[in-house]
C-alpha cells in the first residue's frame, strides 16, 4: 500500500515537473516570407519581444533566406540551376521586394523614404539589432541546398544555425508564442 | 499620480526616444531600465504615439510599476518606477 502511494508520489513529481518546464518564456516565428514587408514584421516582433525578456528564435526557411543573403560575399563552385536560382533571388536584405505596390521598386523607394523620415529602421538595421539583442536565426538547411545558397554567402550574424524542421518543432514545442509569417 | 505630481517627479535616469518609431522605444527603455536600482524612477520622452499603450504594458510584464503620462506639445513623458 505505502509503496503504491509512492509510486504514485513519484509519478504526480515528475508530471509536474514537466509541467514547470514546458512553455518558457520564448518565441519562435517561422519566416518563410521573403518580401519586405512580411521580413520586416517579422524582425520588429522578434526585436520587440527581446524587450519583454523573451528568448527569440527564428526559423528561415524557403523565400526569406535569400534576404540572408550577403551581397559582398561569392561562392565559386555553383552548378547552373543554383546560379540561376541566385541571380533570380534577392541578394540580401536591402533587395527584397514589397508584397504589394512594389511597383517596379517605385513603391519600395517611397516606403524607404517615408520610413527614413519617421525614424522606422531599415531591414538591414533590423537584422543588425536583432543579432546585438541575442535574436538566434536558425537557416533551414533544406531550403538552402534547394535554391543552391552556401553558407559561406549567409551575412555575418552572431548567433546562426544551419539546421533542420527538428529544430523549430523542439523550440516551438516549448515555446509561448509561434508564429508563421 | 496627476500630471502635477509627475511634472514634479525627479527622475533618476531620461531616456531620450524621440524620433524613433515602433519599437525603438520600447528597446531604448529595456535597455535603460537595466542602468538603474530597483525602486528608481525612469523616465521615458517618445514622439511615437504606440508607446503610450506599450510601456504601460511593457511595464506589467515586467513588474515594473507605471506612474503615467504627461503629454508635451509634440511627444510624451512617460514614467516608471523600477521593480
Amino acid at each position: 500500500m505505502e509503496i503504491e502511494f509512492e509510486k504514485q508520489l513519484v509519478e504526480l513529481k515528475k508530471k509536474v515537473g514537466k509541467l514547470e518546464n514546458g512553455r518558457k518564456d520564448k518565441m519562435t516565428l517561422v519566416v518563410f516570407s521573403g518580401e519586405l514587408d512580411k521580413l520586416m514584421a517579422a524582425m520588429i516582433i522578434a526585436t520587440g519581444a527581446t524587450a519583454m525578456d523573451m528568448e527569440v528564435k527564428l526559423f528561415f526557411t524557403f523565400w526569406a533566406t535569400a534576404a540572408l543573403r550577403d551581397p559582398k560575399k561569392n561562392v565559386k563552385g555553383k552548378n547552373f540551376m543554383s546560379k540561376m536560382f541566385g541571380f533570380m533571388l534577392p541578394k540580401g536584405a536591402k533587395k527584397v521586394k514589397l508584397s504589394k505596390m512594389h511597383m517596379g521598386g517605385m513603391g519600395k523607394a517611397m516606403l524607404e523614404g517615408l520610413m527614413k523620415k519617421k525614424g522606422v529602421k531599415s531591414l538591414p538595421e533590423l537584422f543588425q539589432v536583432a543579432g546585438e539583442l541575442g535574436v538566434e536565426i536558425n537557416v533551414c538547411e533544406m531550403s538552402m541546398d534547394l535554391m543552391g545558397f552556401k553558407k559561406e554567402e549567409l551575412i555575418d550574424y552572431p548567433k546562426m544555425n544551419i539546421c533542420g524542421v527538428g529544430t523549430f518543432l523542439a523550440d516551438a514545442e516549448e515555446s509561448k508564442i509561434q508564429l508563421f509569417i | 499620480m496627476t500630471t502635477e505630481e509627475l511634472r514634479n517627479l525627479k527622475a533618476n535616469q531620461t531616456v531620450d526616444a524621440r524620433g524613433t518609431a515602433c519599437p525603438g522605444p520600447l528597446l531604448a527603455a529595456k535597455k535603460a531600465v537595466g542602468d538603474i536600482e530597483s525602486g528608481e524612477i525612469m523616465e521615458i520622452l517618445s514622439s511615437d504615439e504606440g508607446t503610450k499603450h506599450d510601456i504601460p504594458k511593457w511595464c506589467q510584464k515586467m513588474e515594473h510599476e507605471f506612474l503615467g503620462i504627461v503629454e508635451e506639445d509634440s511627444y510624451s513623458r512617460l514614467f516608471l518606477k523600477k521593480a
